[in-house]
């Protein structure tokens, strides 16, 4: 995010697209609904009827996998009527005169034929962004989990650039995390291609001050991203495989693809809290402290590094990872030795220096310290981009809509996508052995419109099946207007109605390789009994 | 009876919010919301008033695993670590570095995100690191 949580608040209009917020970061959603009783306008954006819509001025559905074609529509508006900020585009930013040619061929007519939403609507939510200074921009994974999801980011910052809303408070671009620390994990160097503090591996001079630490060389070609290690597990060029708290076997695309790769491993470690459906086809399964055995920080999706304190002895003989990884590293004969996460933070502190140069456990009290904080007197950074941006100037990127991977056809006439639901989390292994959560949803389900279930013969409660060029998967029927028709919904918590075998392991983002989780084409029928 | 209250970070999703664990006697017996915290001010979500409900649970893995004939054996720290230590060596002997692959998560800390990045790019030379963030 570039901007905090709490200047949420301050905005006075809030432009949601792709994030069903009320059951997926529900004290975020709290902080929308009290900018909207404050007065904010509200803009909701998904192609399906999400809770957050019905608090808002528009709410409209696009269809599935045309984020670029509505974004570029409201600009259309934005740029025929004059309501952007030509002064803030002069002095901050670049590519403006390319950018708004490729976007005045979004007319009304055309946007309405792609998205499905009426050029009235487009027009009003454009009016309301533009109009309404500060805007904030929330989204998640229904804009990122595409194929274009790259091309889809830009067009949602494109948006910002154009209204002046970057690098002022109550506005921004803000992506809102999925995980507790993907952000961490990120900032940590958890990539194949950079360093922590985003340093890239293939800039010789980062690697040498990293390697000077270290006493290691660094290898200087980017690494496979999971997409591709799934691929090369395939090639039998990815022998051995350390999974560390993950379950790529439920979480990743295409499970019976991602099954049969992983068969083809010499050697699967994985290191986790629970045997979770990955640790079960593991060789060796190392066992992990969870968090609240463990002293630590997370970074939050503001950016804001906080501190975890340990509550309890680990259970059994399970061990907090960092523990793990020093006695691994050992064993292979490079020394690793801390004597508890503060040293650790310490080294973060100097190799990434910009991001977390001034981070020390005795500075980050309950509230933590937002990054960048590049000095121990700095007190970290509410917002980004205040002045100036990291590269200069903002660039306005131009880009086109292009249909998703898959369309549906005659063998494959319906449009799933995929997300979670209020009560789990991820792949459930955390949530689903909570007795409270268990009793607000034991099951997995398929979201399906009245009137398609009533084509097909299908009552509430009934056995669908779901099928793809990947697999097939059963689950009951939850009849509901939230989806258009055409579309249907499954939740990813459940690993005996896996989403994911459905999924397409070969449609993702050619840039992001982040799997095009939000479009499939799928059959549905009714089970046989 | 030993009770107190430790501050804490909720598990689940990306917001932050903070939280207070109810520990008596090591066993955590619920979660309040921090009051003052800067994300949450006093609230959390259904998933977050049960964020310990995991933590004490039966099927917590209590010791590592090692698979022969196809089952798990509960084994010692000290063999775990060596097994996995030299089938990763012996792997990376006979295809190189880049035959291996690490997923680091976004549920561990900034901490064991950093070492285990830091494991990856120097016992076993590999830059082949990912995680979930695209998931």
């Amino acid at each position: 995010m570039t901007n905090s949580i709490a200047e949420m608040e301050e905005s006075a209009c809030l432009f949601v697209i792709g994030s069903n917020t009320t059951e997926c970061h529900p004290l975020i959603a709290t902080r929308v609904l009290r900018a909207r009783e404050k007065g904010a306008a509200l803009v909701v954006a998904d192609p399906r009827r999400i809770h957050l819509g019905l608090y808002a001025d528009v709410a409209v559905q696009h269809r599935l996998g045309t984020d670029i074609a509505l974004l570029n529509g409201m600009m259309y508006h934005i740029l025929v009527n004059n309501w952007h900020d030509a002064a803030y585009i002069r002095a901050r930013t670049e590519g403006f005169q390319e950018f708004s040619e490729s976007v005045l061929a979004y007319t009304p007519e055309r946007v309405e034929a792609l998205t499905g939403v009426p050029a009235g609507a487009v027009e009003e939510m454009a009016r309301l962004y533009a109009k309404s200074k500060p805007a904030s921009i929330l989204y998640a994974m229904g804009i990122t989990q595409h194929t274009t999801g790259v091309d889809n980011v830009k067009a949602v910052c494109n948006l910002a650039l154009l209204c002046g809303n970057v690098g002022v408070r109550g506005g921004g671009v803000n992506p809102l995390r999925g995980q507790n620390n993907v952000q961490g994990a990120c900032d940590m160097g958890g990539l194949p291609n950079v360093l922590p503090g985003y340093q890239p591996v293939t800039d010789a001079e980062v690697r040498g001050r990293f390697a000077e630490a270290w006493g290691v060389p660094i290898p200087p070609q980017p690494g496979l991203t999971i997409t591709e290690m799934a691929q090369a597990m395939m090639d039998g060029k990815l022998k051995a495989l350390y999974v560390i708290g993950e379950n790529p076997r439920l979480s990743d695309p295409d499970w019976n693809h991602l099954r049969h790769a992983m068969k083809r491993l010499e050697f699967l470690v994985v290191q986790d809290i629970f045997l979770s459906e990955t640790a079960q086809v593991a060789d060796v399964v190392l066992a992990a402290a969870s968090c609240a055995e463990k002293d630590g920080t997370f970074t939050n999706s503001e950016r804001r590094c906080l501190r975890i304190r340990q509550a309890v002895e680990p259970v059994g003989e399970s061990l907090p990872d960092w523990r793990i990884f020093c006695l691994l590293s050992q064993a292979m004969g490079v020394p690793m030795d801390y004597n508890g996460p503060h040293e650790i933070m310490d080294e973060i502190a100097s190799l990434a220096p910009k991001l977390y140069g001034g981070i020390r456990y005795d500075r980050l009290g309950i509230d933590g310290i937002q990054w960048p904080c590049p000095a121990p007197d700095h007190p970290g950074t509410p917002f980004l981009h205040k002045d100036r941006f990291s590269r200069g100037l903002g660039k306005f990127h131009a880009v086109e809509h292009r249909d998703p991977a898959e369309l549906p056809s005659a063998e494959t006439p319906f449009q799933l996508t995929t997300g979670r639901m209020f009560a789990h989390y991820h792949t459930g292994t955390m949530t689903r052995i909570s007795q409270r959560l268990d009793a607000e949803q034991r099951e997995g389900y398929v979201e399906i419109h009245p009137e398609d279930a009533r084509e097909l013969g299908i009552r509430e409660g009934e056995l669908v099946r779901v099928s793809s060029r990947r697999g097939e998967m059963e689950a009951p029927a939850r009849l509901t207007r939230r989806v258009r028709r055409g579309t249907i919904f499954v939740p990813i918590h459940f690993g005996e109605s896996p989403a994911n075998i459905l999924t397409s392991a070969e449609a993702f983002d050619p840039l992001a390789k982040i799997p095009e989780f939000k479009v499939s084409a799928v059959a549905v029928s009714k089970a046989l009994q | 009876m030993d009770y107190k209250l430790v501050p804490s970070v909720c598990p689940y999703c990306g917001t932050g919010c903070g939280i207070l664990y109810k520990v008596l006697n090591d066993r955590i017996t619920g979660v309040l919301p921090l009051k003052s915290h800067p994300v949450n001010e006093g609230k959390l979500c259904i998933k977050g008033w049960n964020a310990h409900a995991y933590v004490h649970h039966p099927l917590r893995l209590k010791a590592p695993l090692l698979k022969t004939e196809g089952r798990f054996h509960k084994v010692s720290w000290d063999r775990a670590i060596r097994t996995t230590a030299d089938r990763l060596g012996d792997i990376r002997e006979k295809h190189g570095p880049d035959a291996i692959g690490v997923l680091v998560s976004a549920k561990i800390t900034n901490e064991e995100n950093f070492l285990a990045q830091k494991f990856a790019r120097t016992a076993l030379g590999t830059n082949n690191i990912d995680h979930c963030a695209r998931l």
